[in-house]
């Protein structure tokens, strides 16, 4: 649904020009929700800007649904960007307004007849849970509030992809999850194609199909979540699952074990005990819902010589767990 | 020297202030309406071609957005730059060409609309500055062409801050307008001088600036009830409900 090829951007004349995009490619699935993380300054909020060319790239295209974004202005543009929604960090929705009538705008500019805008809007309110807020004005809304008609205005005009610009970084943890929540079900219901991008893991964790690492303007690690819990020495997945750095305070192994889908219940430890008489230690889990599904990592030092340690690593790698060997020479 | 005692002192008081307020009135009323017409426009397209504004390249060339911004920034600092009372003198000629006339309190209406113009679009682009960036995004990201962000975005969040602005221009052109009286424009500045300045009545000169207060203190008044009406934000104290709780425990309390 949305192509993203070799982009490149520089801010800057003059002195030395900051690269805040450095040949990023990216591939959102139809019907996906795709996160893009990174620390601020990572580049990110200029990678979603030019999905619907409010910045432009020096070098590289988009394609949205099939037609490159990149080569178009003026009124092909505009229509274009009729088909692509974008909710905001910090709402921007018209104070002079209410609720109705921010969510009309999008109606407006594209033209369409009042009976079928007021139609159109009390349906999508409906949809984000405001059906009784439309007199209102966003002054007299919650943050919460504000983003479901943030994502209503977005909605209103039928798009086919959403952008969100880290539509809750400026949300408390619970009103987080619920707009998220929302993300989630008009994905699933109007099969809408979510880009996102956000500096938090949570985000990623809670609705996000596939995810990518952005670092200094480059894509540093990208992939389906599902893959990339199961991909070794996965940064993404070393997010996911935060067991923090590897303790090294004697010549013990140390391995991480992730569990996903059908290898979520292996009796590992007892395995490892009773089988190789090892007597493990656990210094760390985490268990995860990645995109509906329990997943979980564990960390555990395995004391003895290395050299007794091969087997039993790779008995567990034969039946499809992933295993890290954090320390240590077994691998 | 006017004498008070005279039988017909105080009538003749009245009707000089009656047609002298209804003069400035005239002449104030008139110019505004031209500023506003003619100033907004100018404060968008001020705005609009600055760089990276809404209007950067008008058909498409970014020189001619230039030349465009370069040449209103001259003229409204020119504008506001010379002396009201000389600028009425040197605009003679072109309130001739307009009005066939250069006298008369039609005829102050040009020159009062020429100071008051720019004065007013700096408001204007004062005002329209301050919307936040982020809605102007907004509306792009929607597909909203830039004359659409200049009619649904631009000028109606900025609408509370313009409004003030006519309240301060209005202000600003009754103040002006009490010089027209070089032009035989009339009005009550006309009056303050020629009866209470050069014909010593004080009672003609504490009647203009009486009038003239309680005039701007109205419109002053207005424009701020107006303004406030119009932003619905919740930022001001008169607005936030702990404010309004508190007012409304006051007759109970007291």
């Amino acid at each position: 649904m949305i192509t993203i090829s070799s982009l490149t951007k520089s801010f800057g004349s003059g002195g030395p020009a900051v690269r805040a995009l450095d040949d990023v490619s990216l591939e959102v699935a139809d019907g996906t929700i795709f996160g893009v993380i990174g620390q601020s300054g990572a580049g990110k909020s200029t990678l979603i800007r030019m999905v619907n060319q409010l910045e432009r790239p020096d070098s590289g295209s988009v394609t949205v649904a099939g037609r490159n974004i990149t080569e178009l202005s003026g009124r092909e543009l505009r229509l274009a960007r009729q088909q692509i929604g974008m909710i905001f960090q910090h709402f921007n929705l018209l104070n002079h307004r209410t609720v109705q009538g921010n969510v009309e705008l999008g109606l407006e500019i594209i033209g369409t007849d009042p009976a079928e805008r007021r139609r159109r809007t009390a349906d999508i309110l409906e949809l984000v849970g405001l059906g009784a807020k439309a007199r209102s004005y966003p002054a007299e809304l919650s943050g919460g509030q504000k983003q479901r008609v943030g994502i209503a205005r977005a909605l209103a005009g039928n798009p086919r992809v959403l952008l969100s610009d880290e539509a809750t970084s400026a949300l408390d943890p619970e009103t987080t999850r619920s707009i998220l929540d929302l993300i989630k079900t008009i994905n699933r219901e109007l099969n809408l194609t979510v880009l996102l991008i956000t500096h938090e893991m949570e985000v990623v964790k809670r609705i996000c199909d596939s995810a990518a690492l952005l670092e200094r303007g480059r894509v540093v690690e990208q992939g389906s979540i599902v893959e990339l819990i199961s991909r070794p020495g996965s940064r993404l997945a070393g997010e996911l699952f935060p067991l923090g750095p590897v303790p090294d305070s004697n010549a013990n192994t140390i391995v991480d074990i992730t569990f996903s889908g059908g290898t979520a219940d292996s009796p590992v430890i007892s395995q490892l005990a009773r089988r190789h008489g090892i007597d493990v230690s656990i210094l760390g889990a985490v268990i995860e819902h990645i995109g509906g599904n329990q997943a979980g990592r564990t960390r555990l030092e395995l004391p003895g010589p290395a050299h007794l340690h091969a087997l039993p690593i790779a008995e567990l790698r034969a039946q499809g767990l992933l295993v890290e060997v954090m320390r240590g020479q077994a691998a | 020297m006017i004498d008070v005692n005279a039988p017909t002192f105080w009538s003749d008081l009245v009707d000089v202030l009656l047609v002298a307020t209804g003069q400035t009135l005239y002449m104030v009323t008139l110019s505004l309406l031209i500023t506003i017409v003619v100033g907004l426009p100018l404060g968008v397209v001020l705005v609009g071609t600055e760089p990276g504004g809404l209007f950067e390249r008008p058909f498409g060339s970014r020189a001619l957005g230039i030349a465009l911004n370069r040449t209103l920034e001259f003229i409204v600092n020119l504008g506001r730059a010379v002396p009201f009372i000389i600028l009425m003198i040197a605009l003679i000629p072109v309130t001739r060409l307009i009005l066939g006339t250069f006298i008369g309190t039609g005829a102050a209406v040009v020159p009062l609309s020429a100071v008051a113009i720019p004065f007013f679009a700096r408001m204007v682009e004062i005002a329209l500055k301050e919307v936040d960036h982020g809605l102007v995004e907004a509306a792009d990201s929607l597909g909203a062409s830039s004359w659409q962000i200049v009619a649904k975005v631009l000028v109606p969040e900025a609408l509370p801050s313009i409004v003030l602005g006519v309240s301060t221009t209005i202000t600003s052109i009754i103040n002006y307008s009490a010089m027209a009286g070089v032009i035989a424009a009339g009005g009550l500045g006309d009056v303050a001088i020629r009866y209470g300045y050069q014909r010593y009545s004080g009672i003609h000169m504490v009647a203009v600036i009486i009038i003239l207060f309680v005039l701007v203190m109205i419109l002053q008044g207005v424009g701020s009830a107006v303004a406030r009406k119009l932003s619905h934000r919740s930022s001001t104290p008169a607005e936030s409900p702990v404010f309004r709780r508190l007012l409304a425990r006051e007759p109970r309390g007291g």
